[in-house]
């Protein structure tokens, strides 16, 4: 069914009983020819582009609980290409355009609002890096604009620019950057995936694979054997767990990030703002509520909620450029399980086991990622070639020396 | 999250500073032949487990002693503390 304003409209007049649920609760086949595994953002957005992009009639979602319920419906849903290195800028610059199109690709109100976002510069040597940065943008075709502290006093007029400690020299824009609906991603390309023909199969774990003489021959799973030709595996966090069950180890750790969601207020915040002296961003959602979030709680865990001491180092940071937020009330906080890899950048690659494929390592940064990691991940399954952006994006880079570490930090993962 | 610290008794995790699976105390021998092969397994690969997992902890803000922490990364529940040092003498090293 098509969705339409003028659907909208009769649905009104007749009682609202054409509706028909978004996707189908389909049994699992015995065998498809492409299993995803993962029924998050990326799992779902590959699906629907290896249905509609690749011509693939035969492929399965298996999530383990409900799809959405992982860190697509728990990210602070911010959009943007502003990466400096040429292994990462291109393929996030991809996932923009993806996002500029992506309502009309998958007839779903995602909510794409490219409200802008603005990173804070507070020193000289920050300027020079984030001006770096914006040419490296600018170079790879995405848009970058740096600010005066007087252009960012006329957008955010309570910003305190004078600030002795941390005061604000300007800032680095990206207008067509912004936030998405987060569940209404997942639920999009879900209904656009089953549209196409994909079955996607809640409550189902894969709990190992089916490999017989180095060839990867299906998933075990809560609910039976399901034979595949080939397996992507795209469970975020829960990577390293998986892909031990194919005597794997991942250069990844797990680790918990928290975000906050304060009452909602009359509009305040027009844009995304990053706090550059601590990390500190924020968002408005469209229903009021100020959207924040900061650093890692910093150790390994899986426990999807964290700890207090993360808890204050953010609010520091928001009291330190916004203090009146201060006065907002908290109403929600939560906590998601990042896959952090050991240079902060993802893999897409081939695993070394035949018909066994890996999406993963995104660390906090996958949501944004999610239109071009599904599109890159198709195609790798489809055609066994990295698509053009993610050609980077391989296992054995730690082994060669070609990490691509935005920040310099080397192989600490609770640093990236 | 409160580390028990055996020399100073409970603190608090926030004077701590992660340093990641404690394995990382097994430096592999830089003069063996499969070095290149090792090292490269010890600085990035992990089996980072969902469950007890024995990790280092920097006592960054305190003693500046080096612990090892038996924590479960679903639960964050601590069931043992050792300093880095006994484990590692333990071990057989001066
Ligand atoms: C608090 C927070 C804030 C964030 N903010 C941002 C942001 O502002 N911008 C941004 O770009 N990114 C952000 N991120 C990161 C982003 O959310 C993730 O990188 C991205 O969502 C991960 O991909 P996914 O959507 O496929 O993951 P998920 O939604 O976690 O999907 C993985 C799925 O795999 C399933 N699964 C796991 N094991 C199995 C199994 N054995 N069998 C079957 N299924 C299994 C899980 O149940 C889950 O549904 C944030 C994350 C968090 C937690």
């Amino acid at each position: 069914m098509r969705y339409s304003a003028f659907r909208v409209i009769k649905e009104a007049l007749t009682g609202h009983k054409g509706w028909k649920p978004a996707w189908r609760d389909p049994v699992p086949a015995a065998q498809y020819d492409i299993v995803v595994v993962g029924g998050g953002g990326h799992g779902l957005a590959t699906a629907h582009y290896l249905a509609k992009e690749f011509g693939q009639a035969r492929v399965a979602v298996i999530e383990k609980g409900w799809i959405g319920g992982g860190n697509v419906g728990r990210n602070t849903t911010i959009i943007r290409s502003n990466y400096l290195l040429d292994g990462n800028e291109p393929f996030y610059e991809f996932s923009l355009k993806l996002w500029e199109n992506l309502e009309q690709d998958l007839n779903y109100n995602a909510m794409v609002s490219q409200r802008g976002i603005l990173n804070l510069i507070h020193s000289d040597g920050q300027r020079d890096a984030f001006t770096r940065r914006g040419n490296a943008m600018i170079l790879n075709g995405a848009d970058a604009d740096i600010l005066s502290t007087e252009d960012i006093k006329k957008r955010y007029p309570f910003l305190n620019t004078d600030d002795a400690r941390f005061p604000i020299k300007g800032g680095l824009a990206q207008h067509r950057g912004g936030t998405v609906r987060h569940d209404a991603v997942a639920w999009g390309y879900a209904r656009s995936a089953d549209s196409h023909g994909v079955d996607i199969i809640q409550n189902c774990e894969v709990t190992g694979f089916r490999i017989e003489d180095g060839v990867c021959k299906g998933v075990e799973t809560t609910r039976g054997f399901i034979g595949a030709k080939k397996v992507g595996c795209a469970v975020a966090g829960n990577s390293s767990r998986l892909m031990a069950l194919a005597n794997m180890r991942l250069p990844m750790e797990s680790h918990v990030l928290q975000a906050f969601v304060s009452e909602g207020l009359k509009p305040v915040l027009p844009g995304v703002i990053t706090f550059g002296a601590g990390h500190f961003y924020c968002s408005q959602s469209d229903k009021g509520g100020l959207v924040f979030g900061g650093d890692l709680d910093g150790y390994n865990s899986y426990a999807q909620r964290g700890n207090l001491p993360a808890v204050e180092d953010v609010c520091e940071g928001a009291m330190a450029i916004f203090p009146m937020l201060g006065r907002a009330r908290l109403l929600r906080m939560w906590g998601g399980i990042m896959d952090m890899s050991m240079d902060g950048s993802p893999i897409i690659d081939k695993t070394h086991i035949d018909g066994l494929y890996f999406n993963g390592g995104w660390c906090y940064g996958g949501f944004k990622a999610t239109p071009a990691s599904g599109f890159a991940f198709a195609h790798l399954l489809a055609k066994d070639e990295p698509h053009p952006t993610a050609t980077a994006y391989r296992f054995d880079r730690f082994e060669k020396g070609r990490m691509i570490d935005e920040k310099g930090m080397g192989n600490q993962p609770n640093l990236h | 999250m409160i580390i028990n610290h055996p020399l100073l008794g409970p603190r608090d995790s926030a004077e701590f500073t992660y340093m990641g699976d404690a394995r990382l105390m097994d430096r592999p021998d830089p003069d063996a032949p499969d070095a290149a092969a090792a090292f490269y397994d010890y600085a990035y690969l992990r089996d980072n487990p969902a469950g007890w997992h024995r990790e280092l902890w920097f006592h960054e803000a305190g003693d500046r002693s080096w612990l090892v922490v038996t924590r479960n990364t679903v639960t964050h529940e601590i069931s043992a503390v050792e300093l880095a040092s006994d484990v590692a003498r333990a071990q057989g090293r001066t």
